[in-house]
């Protein structure tokens, strides 16, 4: 996956879970026999992962929660190509 | 706190069991003889109740556990695995469960859906029902676990295929991975068979050449350009054999470091082999795991680096490879402080020199391999 869509609707691939570890002081990703540790930025993203709203909306929605960044497309396009190149999400 | 004084226990605490793996049980209906269960298996059939399993999980997910794998022997034996599997699901755990696939049905696929199971790694012996079936010790072997994985993906479920290769199948790993796609897996796992338990006894007839190893590497690394180049979800995992290796395996990446294994009778340890050990571990229905994993003796034994002789103490690589696996240092030269032997450092590596050798120039067949079950475990125990 080179170019990601802007409208399309990212969900987690069946199998793989978000969730907060608090030994770990993170959130982590789970997958069969595999975790992955994410750091905050992955984490407010996949928060908003929930296969009802697009790649835009996304953006948008975290541009309000944190009105003092600059654009944060650049930040959620790279993370999407990296989660979508290791299979973590899928195109609902 | 130990009278030798050997490990003082570091005051700062060990990070996190992240891995617990549960061996419910040592009963299987299978007898494949490069099983990692400890050969004298049948010296204790004692096993957990569902309430000791159950504060077993709560205490691992309070220390910081997340993943939990169901497997044994074969789990699935245990008549209270949806009871269990529900349990762990409530705690937060990513719920895995290991099995050959014997013993599960269209409908304990569907229960352990609704407890909220995660995954289910099934076990193939080889891609081909005749050799499949020789291995696993039983004739209808194949046919089940080719009807389970479907419905395994029927259901949904995300699921593992793990092959374990040796040099009866390697040869038909393209099969194999064809196999595995057919039946539509996430994951494959191709494990070459490590020396342990079971495998340790058979080595001789199950160590492929290095030419073997070298063609299966090649054709697993031809497939996975094949499924990059049609964007495939399925992600081959290639686990080479230590023997061919000159530096050891970072094992359990770490003594006490992330896993923690407990056996059917409660015994904890550092991983599935190290019963074999000299070294009395503890067990939870006398300890808290708590203790257990940051106090223990046994989880201390081989934690940092103070304990390591020479040519570990002084090695530059001592960080990656925390001197490779004590239970091979044990197995292999009679003393698990050594090195393990798979280093080329080790005074003692020429054993894995002279294994290499055997497998190259005298190989034993498959009708020479002693096979997994209880009457061959109590032989070996009367020695």
């Amino acid at each position: 996956m080179s170019v990601i869509d802007l409208e399309d609707c990212p969900r987690l691939r069946r199998g793989y879970r978000f969730q907060w570890e608090p030994a770990q002081g993170c959130h982590v990703l789970l997958y069969p026999e595999g975790m992955v540790q994410l750091n905050d930025s992955a984490a407010h993203i996949l928060k908003l992962v929930d296969g009802n709203h697009s790649i835009g909306q996304i953006i948008a929605q975290l541009q309000v929660q944190f009105p003092s960044a600059a654009d944060l497309s650049d930040d959620v396009l790279i993370f999407m190509e990296t989660a979508y190149a290791r299979f973590w999400l899928e195109s609902c | 706190m130990h009278a030798s004084g050997l490990n003082p226990v570091s005051r700062d605490q060990p990070s996190p069991p992240l891995w617990l793996l549960a061996e419910l049980t040592y009963r299987c209906p299978l007898q494949c003889p490069y099983c990692s269960n400890p050969v004298d298996f049948a010296r204790s059939s004692e096993e957990l109740s569902t309430a000791q399993w159950i504060d077993v999980f709560k205490q691992a997910r309070a220390l910081g556990a997340a993943q939990l794998g169901f497997s044994g022997g074969e789990p699935l034996v245990r008549q209270d695995l949806t009871e269990l599997v529900q349990a762990a699901c409530d705690l937060g755990f990513y719920t895995n469960l290991i099995t050959s696939g014997v013993g599960l049905t269209k409908m304990r696929v569907a229960e352990l859906s609704e407890a909220g199971l995660d995954h289910i790694q099934i076990s193939f012996q080889a891609a081909d029902e005749t050799v499949n079936n020789m291995l696993a010790g039983s004739r209808k072997a194949f046919a089940q676990k080719l009807a389970m994985a479907r419905a395994v993906k029927a259901h949904g479920y995300p699921m593992v295929l793990n092959f374990v290769t040796h040099r009866h199948n390697i040869d038909q790993i393209d099969h194999i991975i064809e196999l595995c796609i057919e039946l539509d897996a996430d994951f494959v796992e191709l494990a070459t068979c490590q020396f342990y338990g079971w495998a340790k006894l058979n080595r001789a007839a199950l160590l492929p050449t290095r030419e073997q190893l070298t063609r299966a590497e090649a054709v697993t690394q031809h497939w996975r350009q094949k499924l990059a180049a049609q964007n495939h979800p399925c992600k081959l995992i290639f686990v080479t054999p230590d023997y061919y290796e000159e530096r050891p395996k970072a094992c359990m990446n770490g003594w006490g470091s992330l896993f923690l294994d407990i056996t059917p009778d409660g015994t904890a340890l550092p991983c599935h082999s190290a019963r074999q050990l000299p070294i009395d571990f503890p067990n939870v229905k006398t300890h808290s795991l708590q203790y257990i994993w940051q106090e223990s003796f046994g989880f201390n034994k081989y934690r940092g680096f103070a304990w390591m002789p020479e040519p570990c103490r002084s090695c530059a690589e001592k960080e990656q490879d925390f001197g490779g696996c004590r239970c091979q240092a044990y197995m292999l030269t009679g003393n698990a402080d050594n090195a393990d032997p798979v280093c080329s450092k080790s005074k003692h590596h020429e054993v894995i020199l002279a294994a290499r050798e055997t497998a190259q120039q005298a190989p034993l067949g498959l009708d020479n391999m002693v096979f997994r079950n209880e009457k061959m475990s109590n032989i070996i125990i009367k020695g």
